[in-house]
């Protein structure tokens, strides 16, 4: 059987990655803001699993594991700023917290 | 196993058009974590089964209980009953349960033909080697992302911490509510350390 080829996976992570983008751009919930942003990780590792694949290396899954533990990091301090977004605003709309100070 | 490949790739790539294309939170939920499942299959594919592995527990596992847990929070109230209800209408889940499905049949169809990696023809790279290497040329790396960790640890405990003089007396209860939320919050970057 043969490999599945180093493009396909890219592109598969291309893919995922623009439709995190998207939806970055598109919706204005908060939380859908950050899910999108874990797809776009999710897509950045994807992309270092083929590489790593490709050359039957470790330094793939490495840097995966090194996305991983950022994820982490950035979804607990994103949704402590979501609580406290809401309970200043009453509202997870990103656009009403468009001023400093405000 | 190509052909698993393709089917994984476009469950992925469905349930993440369904992720950025819900109204409710708790529905993109459950297409992100199917998408995340799909994902999952493909790095075993790849011949990655670790990051297979960490993908399932920490991110489909972890990181979306944390996301469920603040929805649930700020959910509070009596509609919050007459929404838990209407999400269990099957309308609202039977999409993501049948791209789970088409998961498990390839999983299923995994295990029955033996190692992914023997048939697939790449070699797999296993946790041993990447064991090896994180804590060999990568140990930098490795005390790095601890710093991370701390930091985010900190920056949730501030962030999380109830803010005197700013709230009313009737916001305390749900206050306690986020406080709680919070300690959950910070013990998640060590759950991640732990998977390292």
């Amino acid at each position: 059987m043969a490999q599945v080829p180093m493009d396909y996976g890219l592109a598969l992570a291309a893919a995922l990655f623009v439709l995190g983008l998207a939806g970055v751009i598109v919706r204005r919930n908060v939380i859908f803001i950050l899910l999108s942003i874990e797809i776009m990780m999710n897509a950045s590792g994807l992309a270092f699993i083929v590489a790593g694949s490709r050359w039957r290396q470790p330094d793939g899954q490495l840097m995966f594991i090194f996305i991983l533990t950022m994820a982490a990091v950035e979804v607990s301090l994103g949704l402590a700023l979501v609580l406290r977004l809401y309970h200043r605003l009453k509202t997870l709309d990103i656009d009403r917290a468009d001023r400093m100070r405000g | 196993m190509g052909a698993i490949f393709y089917i994984s790739a476009a469950v992925a790539v469905a349930a993440t058009v369904g992720v950025i294309t819900r109204y409710n939170a708790v529905h993109a939920l459950l297409y992100l974590i199917v998408s995340l499942l799909a994902i999952s299959l493909i790095f075993y594919i790849l011949g990655a089964p670790l990051a297979a592995a960490l993908e399932a527990i920490i991110y489909a596992g972890a990181i979306m209980v944390l996301f469920i847990f603040v929805i649930m929070i700020l959910n509070l109230g009596p509609q919050a009953v007459r929404r838990e209800r209407s999400w269990l209408k099957p309308r609202m889940w039977v999409g993501p349960a049948a791209l789970a499905l088409i998961l498990a049949g390839e999983l299923v169809y995994l295990l029955e033909s033996g190692p992914a990696g023997a048939q697939a023809g790449t070699a797999s790279v296993g946790p041993e080697p990447v064991g090896a290497t994180l804590f060999g040329p990568y140990l930098l790396g490795v005390e790095l992302a601890s710093l991370l960790l701390l930091a985010g640890l900190v920056g949730a405990f501030h962030l999380g911490r109830r803010e005197t003089g700013e709230e009313t007396a009737g916001e305390q209860e749900i206050q306690t509510g986020v406080a709680k939320a919070e300690g959950a919050a910070v013990e998640e970057p060590g759950a991640a350390l732990g998977g390292e």
